[in-house]
């Protein structure tokens, strides 16, 4: 029991003495149980021979749009996917690889100077979340584009720790449109190599595909309230 | 609403799916998505060679944590606590309910968002809420249709799995602007649309709302860390954008190490939505990004289960619903008949025990199956819902008449002599045994066949041929 939640909550008495009685109606439930041992015999590392292109398959068959692209070619592939999808507001968060902020900014001037426009609203512009963007206007943005902390091949899942070049977590959640680029040396093959990678003092988040929803006679619906459409660049 | 109170007074299970099996709307909805479900979670769990060893981690992993959880409840709320989070701990319903209506008085807010959660759904949360006038908003697209609908949810996933899309644009039509924005015009029952609708109708109040209240599906001792496994994004919403998130968690979501999660989601995922992985899964620990969290602890007659040597297993459930996918019953009877927010096979084991088995309702429960085992091969943690049933029911307290004729039974069968003439006698009169008995018996007889007798048992039959020599 903290000190502030103390103070805050007016019976706070009461979830002290639940706290007790709890964990004495533990200790007599439990008492005299044998233990158990916990025996991990299942894969804790498969092979990563071929896991690009499964990790690129799996990730397809969400339905999200992915595209497998050399090292030489992400600026190119960052530019033509943004073209194509013409978000006119992009957050860019903090930390994102020189190379790919670059072919970010020229993709939008080139679509602002082809409109020829004043920058106004719906022109096309660039959104940092500095100083931090409230709900409303993350919700005014079409788009984000972010690295990852790690891919899984097996499961197609894109995992997010909000480090440098993601963001916080609402930046790839409010706006529609999420483009994510991932490094092939990011992915690893299975769900165990990944819990082993990453740090639970993070905020996490597993992306599997845009958001979908099975509620309606159990039939998979892409697109509920997170971004309808994710779109990832693989560099090999 | 959707809550666990709204069920009190129910009938028991037998009338209940007597009524429901009338209903062909229903039956027609709970076969096609229950066997849908089923074709998707076979083959995503053919897919891992090592099923069956995650499934024999996941059980053990459980087990252990079971075994030790008074350790690791203590080690859970000190690393919460150490990561800036509270920690409150809620013996049963009604704590829980105050704490949380509290929690929320304190921001000064009189409305809260909510994700998906059976522990809240149990405790009839939104009630008590409303009762301190605050409003519950759910945002999960199936308890939103249950929510608009004024009806309950029937299925642990999918909560409302018994209504079909054109009875859903119904509900959004009719009903979703008495919630706030209106259905659009020209709503069709396409899924594409509906999610639609609902995003449109939640997206203001995901941006507006204060205070978010969830579950988790795991919390990891070792770190402070909860779990959110979703589909839609509301989950996220609710997570991240609030200042106040206020998560209530039943004690048994422990697991010990950072490093189980490499189980629970390999198992969950398949064994739930039939997918290799769902879409988001969010996890935090304590307060992260400016937020305000609290941790809820909840018994509400957890404890009271773990005390029981053979019912305690139901506590490893991970709520992933693949029983009810495969049972027999659920499909026909539907998730309303269980009157409980656990419906199916394992709602059949865990009511009774969270509840104490005094209404007939929940009395009936351990009835509600007939034994198949299906459950239990489908379970990613081996609850072996059978071995709970039978122990329940040999603990329920039976009719006079049945009292009676086991013990009549018991003293024939206690002695072969008695059995040798018992049996001779029946092979006798077998021409007299009617098709039904009569009185009270006549309940005995009114769903089960009485068996043929034989002329000759197969004792007599081996001792008269000498084995078939003769």
């Amino acid at each position: 029991m903290s000190g502030t939640a103390a103070e805050r909550a007016p019976r706070a008495g009461v979830s002290a003495s639940g706290r007790e009685r709890i964990l004495s109606r533990i200790r007599a439930a439990v008492a005299g149980a044998p233990d158990v041992e916990i025996t991990r015999a299942y894969r804790t590392s498969s092979d990563p021979a071929g896991a690009v292109e499964l990790f690129a398959e799996r990730v397809a068959d969400y339905r999200a749009v992915v595209h497998v692209v050399e090292a030489g070619e992400v600026a190119g592939a960052i530019a033509a996917t943004l073209d194509r999808r013409a978000p006119a507001r992009l957050v860019v968060p903090d930390g994102l690889p020189e190379e790919w902020a670059r072919a970010v900014r020229s993709a939008v001037e080139a679509r602002a100077a082809d409109a020829g426009a004043e920058p106004g609203p719906g022109a096309a512009a660039i959104v940092r979340d500095e100083p931090v963007l409230s709900a409303a206007e993350l919700d005014a943005a079409d788009g984000v584009i972010t690295g990852c902390a790690l891919g899984i091949a097996e499961t197609g899942t894109i995992v997010l720790d909000a480090g440098p070049g993601q963001g916080r977590r609402a930046l790839t959640l409010v706006p529609d449109y999420h483009l994510c680029v991932v490094r092939a040396d990011q992915i690893v093959a299975g769900v165990p190599e990944a819990v082993g990678r990453l740090d639970p003092a993070r905020p996490l988040t597993w992306i599997s595909g845009p958001s979908a929803t099975s509620d309606i006679e159990l039939n998979r619906v892409e697109g509920v309230h997170g971004p309808r459409t994710l779109e990832v660049v693989i560099v090999r | 609403m959707s809550g666990g109170n709204t069920f009190l007074g129910m009938p028991a299970f037998p009338r209940n799916a007597a009524a429901a099996v009338q209903d062909s709307q229903l039956r027609f909805n709970l076969r096609k998505a229950t066997h849908t479900i089923r074709g998707k979670r076979a083959s995503v769990v053919a897919e891992l060679p090592d099923w069956t060893e995650l499934r024999a981690a996941g059980k053990e992993i459980k087990d252990h944590t079971l075994r030790n959880l008074e350790r690791y409840l203590l080690q859970m709320e000190e690393a919460v606590t150490a990561a800036g989070g509270h920690v409150h701990w809620a013996a049963d319903a009604e704590e829980a309910n105050r704490i949380v209506a509290d929690l929320v008085k304190a921001t000064g807010e009189t409305s809260v968002v909510k994700v998906k959660s059976m522990a809240t759904q149990e405790i009839g949360l939104n009630e008590a809420l409303q009762a301190e006038g605050i409003t519950a908003y759910e945002t999960d697209l199936a308890e939103l249709i249950v929510q608009l609908g004024d009806d309950w949810p029937s299925h642990i996933l999918v909560p409302a799995i018994h209504r079909n899309r054109s009875e859903i644009r119904e509900i959004f039509h009719d009903k979703m602007a008495d919630w706030g924005r209106a259905a659009p015009e020209g709503l069709t029952d396409e899924p594409r649309d509906l999610a639609d609708a609902a995003r449109l109708h939640l997206r203001e109040r995901f941006l507006s709302t204060k205070v978010a209240v969830s579950g988790a599906n795991f919390m990891i001792a070792e770190t402070g860390t909860l779990v959110v496994l979703e589909s839609e994004g509301n989950g996220r919403m609710c997570l991240t954008l609030p200042e106040t998130l206020i998560s209530v968690v039943g004690i048994e979501k422990l697991l010990p190490s950072w490093r189980d999660l490499e189980v629970f989601l390999q198992l969950l995922p398949r064994s739930s939505t039939g997918e290799r992985m769902n879409p988001y899964t969010s996890t935090w620990t304590g307060a992260v990004e400016g937020q305000e969290f609290h941790l809820v602890l909840l018994d509400n007659g957890r404890t009271q289960v773990l005390a029981d040597e053979v019912g305690r297993q139901a506590l490893r459930c991970i709520r992933c619903s693949a029983c009810l996918n495969v049972c027999p019953v659920y499909e026909r009877a539907g998730g309303h008949a269980y009157g409980s927010v656990y419906p199916g096979p394992i709602g059949a084991i865990l009511t009774p025990q969270l509840r104490g088995m005094g209404s007939a309702l929940d009395a009936s429960l351990p009835y509600a199956s007939t034994l198949c085992g299906a459950c239990f091969e489908a379970c990613p943690v081996a609850i072996d819902i059978p071995e709970v049933l039978v122990h329940l029911r040999g603990k329920a307290r039976h009719p006079r008449t049945e009292r009676l004729g086991m013990r009549a039974a018991g003293w024939v069968f206690n002695r072969p002599a008695r059995l040798a003439r018992a049996q001779r006698l029946g092979g006798r009169l077998r021409r007299f045994v009617p098709e039904r008995l009569p009185g009270p018996l006549s309940a005995w007889t009114d769903t089960r066949d009485i068996p043929d007798i034989p002329a000759e048992s197969f004792r007599d039959w081996w001792n008269r041929t000498d084995g078939g020599a003769r």
